[in-house]
């Protein structure tokens, strides 16, 4: 499977891919973000890798130099029961990245989640708001820059 | 442009102003207007703090909007800022009904992290505490949702059964309620033989009770009327929107990670998956009810086939010692030293390790930057991607349906919100 699906993203756009990892059996692709799309529609479509259910999306701080935020796709196929995570680098002066949730609809709420906890902006999306904090909240809890026990005041009080 | 039309514009700027504020609106002429209604987060039947916003039509829903974030603690944040060993006890709290599944779940992420394997004992141990889990879920969902569709009776019959196993758990973990028994490349205790002795019991009178509650609603007219053709998704559509567990078999897709991607010791013992095609509430009651069958099968061979032996990997720079070794042996004493200081140290790298729980696909994603703590660590917990499908069960449904799916999709709140 892990070859099949390789050969055919290597055939298919060679460019669009930035390294593949491996630990522990599991495979990472990363890949540029202007073909985000075009992978994701393909690695959906195909129908011998139909990777048909995306099971999460979350955003992630790199501890890495280079791009400081990335996000991660993990996605499964029902038919071939096997998992492949897709990685995109997001530099921190633009914080863009097209929107899958045309392709596979469960990323709405996901990509809401890492929009409130990183501020990462998905282009296109339907509903683009934060989900768990409230709408007034200036910050983005889940990057490192936050402390763990808030910013005192951060948090307005309900309006009267 | 003309004064209807103006009158319109105005309307509807005043109606999305009113949904912005959360506030409940109606216009004076109902007929021709729609009504916002605010459901929850204190409704009994939304099973914690979730709110609806739903556009109604009279009594028919045009568009419902979950609404998520009253309960955020934040734990992905607290599990950055600790190490693995003390972020077990919070992996109770995400999904409180199947505390023991959480444990599991995490556990067998961190030891993929880390590179530990651990003794067979312990891995037929924990199936039997993730089954026990899946057992106490399931009846607190069968009462709740009869509950919600007007049958108390087994409400208190499912909560009955359920008492039996928080029994089970203070013999087997020494507390009822949020276990976090196990630990990273073990358990925290091995099982008695005390414990042993009443999972038998309590396997032996189940099935009696199960069919009891099964009898009473299934030939129930009131019951099978409000469940079927309810809350209905279509095959394609569970799988684009990320359904996954009892939901997703109610659509008949046949799909189960303990059969798909095995894990622990699962493809050594023989259970069938429960499959039903109609994609309704009531097919997923009957998926969770053959579910429960099938769990008891697996617990009897676990049971049968749990052999003797360590329940700890031998690996002391990352399985802490046991406390009484602690207390006398130099050696173990360092150990627990370093351990409790500065973590257990996986290589970089990350993984990700999903189990079947009681509602669907619950997963870890751990990012190691090598050190004593997770630098990211990602919970796909279930409740939270299966309440996203809620506006497509719910849509052309009337209000009354609403209680019926939202039971069926068994959310809870402490993993939906996190």
């Amino acid at each position: 499977m892990k070859e099949k699906l390789l050969n055919k993203l290597n055939a298919l756009f060679k460019e669009a891919i930035e390294s593949v990892e491996e630990f522990r059996g599991e495979l990472t692709l990363i890949i540029k973000r202007e073909y985000l799309l075009q992978t994701a529609q393909v690695l959906h479509d195909d129908p011998e890798l139909k990777f048909d259910s995306l099971r999460d999306v979350c955003g992630a701080e790199r501890f890495l130099p280079g791009d400081r935020f990335e996000v991660i796709y993990n996605l499964y196929s029902i038919q071939n029961k096997f998992r492949l995570r897709l990685k995109v680098h997001l530099p921190e002066n633009d914080l863009h990245i097209p929107t899958v949730s045309s392709i596979w609809t469960a990323a709405n709420f996901a990509e809401r989640e890492t929009y409130d906890m990183y501020g990462i902006v998905f282009d296109g999306h339907p509903d683009m708001r934060r989900i768990y904090m409230p709408e007034e909240f200036e910050y983005h809890p889940l990057r490192k820059d936050f402390p763990l026990m808030g910013i005192p005041g951060s948090l307005p009080l309900p309006r009267k | 442009m003309s004064f209807e039309q103006n009158q319109h514009e105005a309307r509807q700027k005043i109606l999305k102003a009113l949904e912005n504020q959360h506030t409940t609106v109606m216009f004076s002429d109902s007929l021709e207007n729609e009504m916002i209604l605010n459901m929850g987060p204190q409704h009994p039947a939304t099973h914690g703090v979730l709110r609806l916003l739903l556009r109604l039509d009279g009594e028919t829903i045009v568009a419902a909007v979950p609404d998520l974030g009253y309960l955020h603690r934040g734990y992905e944040k607290l599990a950055e800022n600790m190490n693995y060993h003390e972020f077990i006890p919070h992996t109770d709290r995400l999904d409180y009904l199947s505390p023991l599944a959480n444990n599991v779940a995490y556990v067998l992420a961190v030891e993929k992290l880390a590179g530990i394997e651990v003794p067979q004992r312990a891995q037929y141990l924990r199936v039997i505490c993730a089954e026990l889990a899946r057992l106490a879920s399931h009846l607190v969902w069968i009462g709740t949702m009869a509950m919600d569709v007007g049958a108390v009776t087994v409400l208190l019959w499912g909560f009955r059964e359920r008492e039996k196993i928080q029994d089970i758990w203070d013999l087997l973990t020494g507390v009822r309620f949020t276990t976090s028994f196990t630990r990273v490349g073990g358990m925290a205790q091995d099982i008695s033989g005390e414990a042993i002795a009443a999972i038998k019991k309590f396997l032996d009178e189940l099935p009696a009770s199960l069919d009891e509650c099964e009898n009473v609603l299934a030939r129930n007219r009131i019951f099978i009327d409000r469940c079927e053709g309810i809350g209905y998704v279509s095959k394609e559509d569970s799988i684009a929107i990320g359904l996954t567990g009892p939901l997703l078999r109610a659509v008949g897709v046949d799909h189960d990670l303990r059969r798909d991607v095995p894990y622990l010791v699962y493809d050594k013992l023989d259970f069938h998956v429960p499959v039903y095609q109609d994609g309704d509430v009531l097919a997923r009651f009957y998926v969770r009810i053959t579910e429960m069958r099938e769990s008891i099968k697996i617990l009897w061979q676990a049971l049968d086939k749990m052999p003797a032996g360590p329940i700890h990997a031998n690996k002391p720079k990352q399985v802490l010692p046991r406390k009484e070794k602690v207390y006398g042996k130099m050696e173990e004493l360092i150990h627990d030293f370093m351990l409790i200081n500065f973590g257990i140290n996986p290589p970089i790298g990350e993984v990700y390790h999903a189990i079947e729980a009681s509602k669907g696909e619950l997963g870890f994603y751990i990012q190691s930057k090598g050190d004593g703590y997770p630098w990211r660590l990602k919970i796909r917990s279930p409740s939270f991607c299966n309440i996203q499908s809620l506006p497509m069960m719910l849509q052309g449904g009337l209000i009354s349906d609403v209680v019926a799916v939202i039971g069926s999709l068994d959310p809870v709140m402490g993993e939906a919100d996190k």
